[in-house]
């Protein structure tokens, strides 16, 4: 499903690359968390497999395709096999809930009809049922992570991507986003998080890819944080 | 629904930054009416030259000629090659045609003699152009004076007209210039206020096509508003200046009239030329500040 194989990235003007060989391969449903300190590039992975980026040395497969050869034209295409969540939730603040969903489906060019028909499905998928009409700033943290979910879910990709999307959530509410995408994974999702929320990874007991200083430190099935 | 889409997002794009929007409007429009009036210029001077040219007239004039002279000269001219048709104008015709110009001035009508005025040939050629070849074969000839051509005081004008027409097309190009800088700085400000809703649109895979068309369409849309305003402003100049102002040189036939469907066919051409510049420069300002 994905694959880097021996990828290194070094930003421009920065001394030390930010991800040094790094090979990983993750399969089709899996479940795989990303630790590790601030700084330490598991951003930069997430980053690569959205093509926001290009490796500076090395190969990045998604869904078979070779994502570091592709033509820039062919990148948008290749986004919508895949969902994003991050921690700032990034909702447009005036429109509604319904609305931001119906905003992913309505750039991609479909019709007002579908998207009247899939939105209220997902957000009812996601626990938002009956809010589809309230604005971000009149949902709570949760519930806005909720509609950004639905968001990235809309489109039903084959891999879902959250670069910490606990960040900004209490415990208990961040314990509800994972049941949520642990729901999603069930769907045959693969689920690629980004985190340094240690409770949680201990708690969900998942593949863990620990990073450090830009090198793959473990990579451990049902892993833990520490 | 897409055009919809596009054209929604060009009316807010456009709204959000108004007065930006009409700064950019007002000196495209100028920009536009100069380059216009510089087109209708270019084209009235040739359209001039060709007719004047078609009417052009060498006088001849004649000082102390004797009749065989005269004779002689005219002979001279009736089988010339270059020559169309030569005229004689005598003492009299002279003086009435004086009469008739001047009719207006008594005194000096009173005041002048017939004597005073000279006899001449009124030659028109076949190709006027070849007015030098007609003077350098006749200067100097028994019983011949000044000749003179009406084409010296003709390149005067249009020389005058010449640097009036470029005078407004530099003017044209720096107003032009400024015009797509504040086209540049509208898409800027436009894709940075709409920065969430472009970096969502990336996330979830919008096209490049898809992001970018409501800038360019918005950029295209105000040349075209420029260019209808510029079209307004070549109207109203031909109406005040030249039915107005400029009737009597008009009249005069020094000034052929520019026609209605030259200004007409600016509304098009001034569309189509602010219309694709501006979405080029729109679209070349994008790509520096959306990137995929």
């Amino acid at each position: 499903m994905i694959r880097l194989e021996h990828v290194t990235k070094t930003y421009p003007k920065a001394s030390r690359p930010s991800i040094e060989d790094a090979t990983v391969s993750i399969e089709k449903g899996e479940f795989v968390f990303f630790i590790g300190p601030t700084g330490s590039g598991k951003s930069t992975i997430v980053k690569l497999m959205l093509r926001e980026i290009t490796p500076t040395k090395g190969k990045v497969y998604v869904n078979g395709k070779d994502i570091t050869s592709m033509h820039s034209w062919k990148v948008a295409n290749f986004r919508r096999s895949i969902g994003c969540v991050f921690q700032d939730f990034r909702l447009l603040p005036n429109r509604t809930a319904f609305e931001n969903v119906a905003f992913a489906l309505e750039v991609i060019g479909k019709t007002k009809s579908v998207a009247r028909r899939v939105v209220p499905e997902v957000l009812e998928l996601v626990g938002l049922g009956g809010k589809e009409h309230r604005f971000p700033h009149e949902l709570s943290g949760g519930e806005q992570q909720r509609v950004a979910v639905a968001r990235a879910f809309v489109n039903r990709p084959l891999i879902l991507l959250a670069d910490e999307p606990t960040g900004n959530l209490d415990p208990d509410t961040s314990i509800e986003i994972m049941r949520l995408l642990d729901r999603i994974n069930r769907t045959g999702t693969t689920i690629v998080m980004v985190t340094h929320d240690s409770n949680i990874v201990n708690q969900m007991r998942r593949r863990v890819i620990e990073v450090d200083g830009g090198r793959i430190v473990r990579d451990q099935a049902r892993g833990v944080y520490g | 629904m897409r055009a919809k889409y596009v054209l929604a997002e060009v009316m807010v794009g456009l709204w959000r930054n108004v007065t930006m929007t009409i700064a950019m409007i007002m000196t495209m429009a100028v920009s536009l009416s100069l380059l216009g009036a510089s087109l209708l210029m270019f084209w009235q001077v040739q359209d001039m030259k060709d007719y004047f040219n078609y009417k052009v007239e060498v006088s001849i004039f004649l000082e102390k000629a004797t009749e065989e002279q005269r004779n002689d000269l005219q002979q001279k001219l009736k089988t010339d090659p270059l020559v169309k048709t030569a005229d004689y104008e005598s003492k009299e015709q002279a003086y009435r045609k004086f009469k008739e110009q001047f009719k207006d001035a008594p005194e000096l009508v009173n005041a002048t003699q017939m004597d005073a005025l000279p006899e001449s040939f009124r030659v028109k050629l076949n190709d006027p152009t070849k007015v030098d070849e007609i003077r350098n074969k006749y200067n100097g000839q028994p019983g011949v004076g000044q000749i003179i051509d009406q084409r010296q005081l003709l390149d005067k004008i249009f020389s005058i007209l010449g640097s009036l027409q470029k005078l407004a097309l530099i003017i044209a190009i720096v107003q032009g210039v400024a015009a797509l800088l504040l086209v540049g700085n509208t898409i800027q400000v436009a894709a940075y206020s709409k920065r969430r809703e472009v970096s969502i649109m990336r996330l979830v895979g919008a096209s490049n096509w898809f992001i970018q068309a409501p800038f360019v369409m918005e950029a295209a849309f105000a040349g075209i508003i420029g260019a209808f305003l510029a079209y307004i402003v070549l109207v109203l100049a031909r109406w005040l200046l030249l039915d107005g102002a400029l009737k009597p040189l008009m009249n005069a036939t020094i000034i052929t009239p520019i026609p209605w469907e030259n200004i007409h066919l600016m509304l098009p051409l001034l569309a189509v030329v602010a219309g694709v510049i501006n979405a080029v420069v729109g679209w070349i300002t994008l790509r520096f500040y959306i990137k995929v």
